[in-house]
């Protein structure tokens, strides 16, 4: 957003290095000086929560790969290995599954947090769909990672996920035989997704600084919803927001520290603790709880291509939202209605979580259908038709007026004073 | 007003959940586990009987291949010095070879030698027991559980449960019955109530007083049971004190930097409204 050609580093062979590569500019521009609304609640730390648990993920990666055996006859064992004959095996394994679950929490939030305060609207689109694509290359990547150690549910859930492309028309069969390299899920198969698996957690990276980077040049959005006017609006990124992140961060590692240490098979099945065995089917196949939602759509419909048509609509109608969603207000802070229909929506997801769980039968195939076809109507219907009819509450003024009017802090005179003056240097 | 609805809609969810989700068989009781809560540890002397157990009785039929010897003297684990474990691993023949002239050759098992299969392979054990496998043993207690429900499942966050796989390995072996009158099963099968579908290929392995323990506790199927749940939790997973240990650590750690980063925090932010 700001230019950074007017920080100058104090020592000499830094201002020599800068003169030949401005990294330090272009960091003390984007982490220092960058303006952030003074107005930002706990909803906002979790895009830097999911950061650092992008770096967790990579780093323990990294290092479980050195221990592990991509082979079918293998896999199983090396894990097993890690556990028990690594030095702090146990403590890298577990990172790394329940780091995968609290990836997805922290993603979820701040999914749900973009809807609330309407965080996708203009001039956010791009930031917003660079994110929906975040999400499904995170998808994609936890899928084939809980493949690898080869348990019942690994295999199981490879079987079953690649098996939905054989719902494709004409060409379906001969994708899955691709995929599988061979006709089931085997070694071919395990070997790609490693591959797959490794190489995935570096395009979300790279992902991540383009959504970044989409994020510097629009600006952050704000619980209000108003765009930034002035520079009392804003408040410099160090050490405001970095203080409020890092606080935010530690709090979200105390629970993360409370599935590792404490109960760290709790989101796990007691199956993928029993090798792969292609000749007995498990009772019940269910995914990873952050699938859940997605595996009730699939199971909702009752055919196989419309399931699989549904469950990618999921997610791909997240990609419209911008222009689904008719209102000039972004946050649901003055959306009356929105708002209601928001908590409704939550509920649903968490709802369809719950059915996505237990056995496709009975009450809960209906109750499914039902949810599935609320999910979409949220997004297709609901949300096109608010804009129309909503009457939304009367908007602040601007940033620094809602926060001031909600503290009651005196002289709003002395607000321009606190910032630095170089912050849009 | 929006809130209590949001509050009321959530728990009606996880109240109806138990009510649809009990249609499995019983669920396995809950037994106080030394090494269960934040703060539990293993008792060595459980974890030795539970050994004795293992040895003179399921190791005839269950391998344990994840364990080796030199496990047995692991710190956090049934505290047998080296040397002890060193005598019980002697006790052990293993295949080893092959040798200069290329055969296959018997040794006195070391430290560094994992434990014996039953039999030489999967083929070999399935013959003995009419094509029926008795699975290995040293990850059991992680494989096997039983469906809380939402609330309990819930509570189960919060009381840091997850013992329910040594729950189940408990009942299981206490739960043999005779079966119901009107079922009539094939010799090679018996009645357990906790087994899924009830009909197991695991003839009763305990009675009273087939171990002779050397401590005085009790020779009774209860005992043995809770005994060899408690080793079999112990090789499934090894490391459980050294996790609770280093995570109670780390919750302190945590904790105190948390707080300094909140007034950290607010020393920042005290003059942003002013």
């Amino acid at each position: 957003m700001s230019g950074h050609g007017d920080f100058q580093p104090q020592n000499k062979y830094l201002q020599w290095f800068e003169r030949r590569l401005p990294v330090l500019g272009l960091m003390h521009s984007s982490f220092v000086a960058y303006p952030t609304p003074r107005n930002l609640n706990y909803w906002w730390t979790f895009g830097g929560i999911l950061t650092v648990m992008l770096m967790v993920q990579i780093v323990s990666g990294v290092v479980l790969v050195m221990h592990f055996t991509p082979t079918a006859a293998g896999a199983f064992d090396s894990v097993e290995h890690i556990m028990r004959d690594v030095n702090y095996g146990w403590l890298l394994r577990y990172i790394h599954a329940n780091g995968g679950s609290m990836f997805f929490l922290a993603v979820y939030i701040h999914i749900f947090r973009g809807l609330y305060y309407g965080s996708y609207k203009e001039p956010r689109e791009v930031l917003w769909i660079l994110g929906v694509i975040l999400f499904l290359l995170m998808m994609a990547t936890a899928f084939m990672g809980y493949v690898l150690p080869w348990g019942q549910m690994s295999f199981w859930a490879a079987t079953v996920i690649t098996n939905l492309f054989s719902a494709i028309p004409l060409v379906g069969q001969s994708i899955v035989t691709w995929l599988w390299g061979g006709y089931a899920v085997d070694e071919p198969t395990l070997m790609r997704f490693f591959s797959l698996h490794y190489l995935l957690p570096f395009v979300i990276f790279g992902v991540v600084l383009l959504h970044v980077w989409a994020l510097h040049v629009v600006g952050q959005n704000n619980p209000t919803g108003i765009d930034v006017k002035s520079d009392k609006d804003t408040v410099p990124f160090t050490p405001y927001a970095t203080a409020k992140d890092n606080f935010a961060l530690i709090c979200f590692f105390i629970l993360f520290a409370w599935f590792v240490f404490y109960i760290p098979n709790y989101l796990g099945h007691p199956d993928n603790y029993i090798p792969a065995n292609p000749l007995q089917t498990p009772p019940h196949i269910v995914p990873e709880w952050y699938f859940l939602p997605f595996y009730a759509i699939l199971r909702a419909i009752p055919s196989k291509l419309g399931g699989v048509v549904a469950m990618f609509a999921s997610i791909a109608v997240l990609v419209f939202v911008p222009w689904l969603d008719t209102s000039k207000v972004r946050s649901a802070r003055y959306r009356p209605l929105y708002k209601q229909f928001f908590w409704i929506l939550l509920l649903t997801c968490i709802g369809l979580g719950y059915l996505g769980s237990k056995p496709p039968e009975g009450i809960y195939v209906i109750s499914a259908r039902i949810l599935t076809a609320y999910y979409f109507l949220h997004f297709l219907v609901i949300l096109p038709l608010l804009g129309f009819i909503e009457n939304p509450k009367p908007l602040p003024a601007s940033i620094s007026e809602s926060v001031l009017k909600k503290t009651k802090g005196g002289a709003p005179a002395a607000a321009g004073a606190v910032r630095s003056p170089d912050r849009n240097g | 007003m929006r809130k209590l609805t949001i509050a009321l809609a959530l728990l009606a969810v996880i109240a109806a959940a138990p009510a649809i989700a009990a249609e499995a068989g019983p669920r396995p009781e809950r037994q106080s586990w030394s090494f269960a809560g934040p703060f539990g540890l293993y008792d060595r002397a459980q974890l030795q009987r539970g050994f004795q157990v293992y040895r003179e009785v399921c190791a005839q039929c269950h391998a344990l291949k994840y364990i080796a010897f030199r496990h047995l003297a692991q710190p956090g684990g049934p505290g047998f010095s080296e040397a002890q474990a060193r005598v019980i691993a002697a006790e052990y023949q293993i295949s080893d070879g092959p040798d200069d002239t290329g055969d296959m050759f018997q040794r006195a098992g070391r430290l560094s030698d994992r434990f014996p299969p039953p039999a030489p392979n999967e083929q070999a054990l399935r013959a003995r027991f009419g094509g029926a496998l008795p699975p290995e043993l040293s990850i059991i207690t992680k494989a096997r559980g039983y469906e809380v429900g939402l609330p309990g499942g819930l509570l189960d966050f919060f009381r840091q449960y997850q013992e329910h796989g040594v729950d189940y390995l408990y009942a299981l072996l206490t739960g043999y019955e005779n079966p119901p009158a009107d079922v009539k099963l094939p010799a090679t099968l018996f009645w357990n109530k906790y087994f899924p579908g009830h009909q197991t290929a695991m003839r009763k392995p305990l009675t009273d007083g087939l171990v002779e323990y050397s401590d005085g506790s009790p020779q009774t199927v209860a005992q043995y049971s809770r005994d060899v749940a408690a080793f079999l939790a112990w090789t499934a997973e090894p490391h459980l004190e050294a996790r609770k240990r280093i995570g109670f650590q780390v919750m302190i750690f945590l904790v105190v930097f948390a707080g300094l980063l909140y007034f950290t925090k607010k020393k920042v932010w005290s003059d942003a409204h002013a």
